[in-house]
């Protein structure tokens, strides 16, 4: 265990490390969700006055709880980049004879995940209150939120280094991130589940993804929804991307 | 196009490669036209572009699926009053054409970039081969992607139920419009790599681009955009008017107005963007 959390401590600092110092990685995971808030808040905001609309707090809290999941699950999927780009360089290799414990390269690279995502997750719940959100839930139902965030990015990085740990290789970008794009749209992304129709509506009603969601924007509203149902789909879609994780790690072990 | 760069020197470069009498005892030939050197270089880059599939497949499939999904995600816009009388599968589908240039930009840079990083662009630039026709050439792969990719939204669009106001001549007027668009944005996506010279800055505006999509009328009428910074945004952006002249075929039929507005900015961007590529080029070449 000790030997675990010295790997896991060592790349979740160069991690860190790696990606505020550098602009250019940092900047696109800021930048993109607050474009997203922006466009879909913005220039959505009449959807909210179509019949049967009945979100209380508005059309920009709504959006914003797809943005802050969309930005946690990036969060994710940005640090897999990383992890394709040790690959190719050629430091993952080197970190792989080095450490005593290689699940821990996965745990460092986990938590790299999550304290990015905290910073983007931050810069945009105070770009939507400026823009005036009314954020309704309570301290509890706001740790809520925040704990969904914490799982969502959590799956994304698992899967985004499994990934890349089986392609080793920074092409890998287009398969790490086009499902979870692909899953996270397939959500009711601009009105709530029950305005959808037709093969959006079936899809989004199964994905899993929309109970996370629904769940999100029932703590931003201070009415909770689908509490136990989001937070056991995510906690099953951890323990199976850890699997996956681990087989990746161990497909890059027997590569060399 | 390896072999073809020594054909379109002429004999100018062949003579300077050879000592006294040995060049001059070469015939004398004449210097390829410049439809002739366009031509060349042109034919290299729609067959590299044809050699990278992921080139071709990921500009396709990426703008199809965001159509696929927000056609349907946002059928409840129809709802909002003043919404045109129109399925949300035809007022969104302009945008696929328009996203489908944005990969151009990119992969024209991209290609364009990877000769200037890898030494090819030196070695075209010391042959007689005009700029000009260095940077026509070089945007010819793009343009078959783009009337590629036209074909096949449009295609996908009738295959799903869309309905083309304008009729057949309409649907060959959204081509030439789209292909102008595309050419436009590779005309962008040459002046970055020549600006750059790298595809890593080629592919960091990408983001950039694609937010003006995201920021124009793309998925709402501009008059029934209700926040007011937005709206503004909107009506300065000029990717607005290009979606617009776009659908205008689609949903409305013949609007002149729409038409001339699109047509207007996709050729201002083909001249703007042409013309600070080929000061770039220049300035490239003197480096060279």
């Amino acid at each position: 265990m000790r030997r675990f959390v010295f790997v896991a401590r060592g790349v979740a600092w160069r991690s860190i490390h790696n990606t505020f110092a550098n602009p250019a990685i940092i900047l696109p995971s800021i930048i993109f969700p607050l474009f997203f808030l922006a466009a879909f808040a913005g220039g959505l905001s009449s959807i909210s006055g179509v019949p049967n609309f009945d979100y209380k707090p508005g059309y920009t809290a709504f959006q914003y709880g797809f943005v802050l999941l969309q930005s946690s699950a990036f969060g994710g999927v940005f640090t897999g980049f990383a992890v394709a780009r040790d690959f190719d360089s050629g430091f993952a290799r080197r970190l792989l004879l080095s450490a005593p414990q290689r699940s821990g390269i996965i745990a460092g690279y986990a938590v790299g995940a999550l304290v990015r995502w905290l910073v983007t997750g931050s810069v945009v719940t105070i770009a939507a209150l400026l823009a005036g959100m009314s954020l309704e839930g309570n301290g509890v139902e706001l740790i809520g939120l925040l704990g969904l965030g914490v799982l969502v990015n959590n799956v994304a990085a698992l899967w985004a280094c499994g990934v890349a740990m089986f392609l080793r290789t920074e092409q890998a970008g287009a398969l790490i991130q086009m499902p979870v794009f692909i899953v996270l749209f397939l959500a009711p992304v601009f009105v709530p589940l029950h305005l959808l129709t037709g093969w959006i509506h079936a899809v989004a009603r199964y994905n899993p993804a929309t109970a996370a969601l629904e769940a999100a924007r029932g703590f931003i509203a201070g009415a909770p929804v689908k509490v136990a149902l989001a937070f056991a789909v995510l906690a099953g879609a951890i323990a199976l991307m850890s699997l996956f994780a681990r087989r990746g790690l161990a497909s890059a072990e027997r590569a060399g | 196009m390896q072999a073809t760069a020594p054909e379109a020197t002429g004999v100018a470069a062949s003579e300077a490669a050879l000592p006294g009498a040995a060049a001059r005892e070469l015939p004398a030939l004449a210097e390829p036209s410049l439809l002739e050197q366009v031509g060349a270089v042109a034919r290299r880059s729609v067959v590299r572009t044809f050699r990278q599939r992921a080139l071709l497949i990921f500009p396709l499939i990426f703008p199809l699926l965001l159509f696929a999904i927000n056609g349907s995600a946002l059928t409840a816009a129809r709802k909002i009053p003043g919404f045109p009388d129109v399925s949300y599968r035809d007022f969104a589908l302009a945008i696929p054409f328009i996203q489908g240039a944005l990969f151009v930009a990119v992969s024209a840079g991209t290609d364009l970039a990877r000769d200037i990083e890898s030494g090819f662009f030196n070695r075209l630039a010391l042959t007689p081969l005009r700029g000009s026709a260095l940077l026509a050439g070089q945007l010819g792969g793009a343009v078959v992607v783009a009337c590629v990719q036209s074909l096949v939204y449009l295609g996908v669009g009738l295959a799903t139920g869309v309905g083309i106001a304008s009729g057949f001549l309409g649907a060959l007027v959204l081509l030439v419009l789209s292909i102008v668009i595309a050419f436009g944005f590779a005309g962008l996506g040459a002046l970055l790599a020549l600006r750059f010279g790298t595809g890593e800055a080629v592919q960091g505006f990408f983001p950039l681009l694609f937010v003006t999509i995201f920021l124009s009328s793309s998925n709402l009428p501009r008059n029934l955009i209700k926040t007011d910074w937005f709206k503004e945004v909107a009506t300065y952006n000029p990717v607005s008017y290009l979606i617009e002249g776009v659908r205008s075929l689609i949903i409305t039929g013949w609007d002149g107005e729409a038409l001339a507005l699109g047509f207007g900015f996709a050729l201002a961007l083909c001249v703007i963007t042409l013309s600070f590529a080929g000061a770039a080029m220049k300035n490239r070449l003197v480096r060279t």
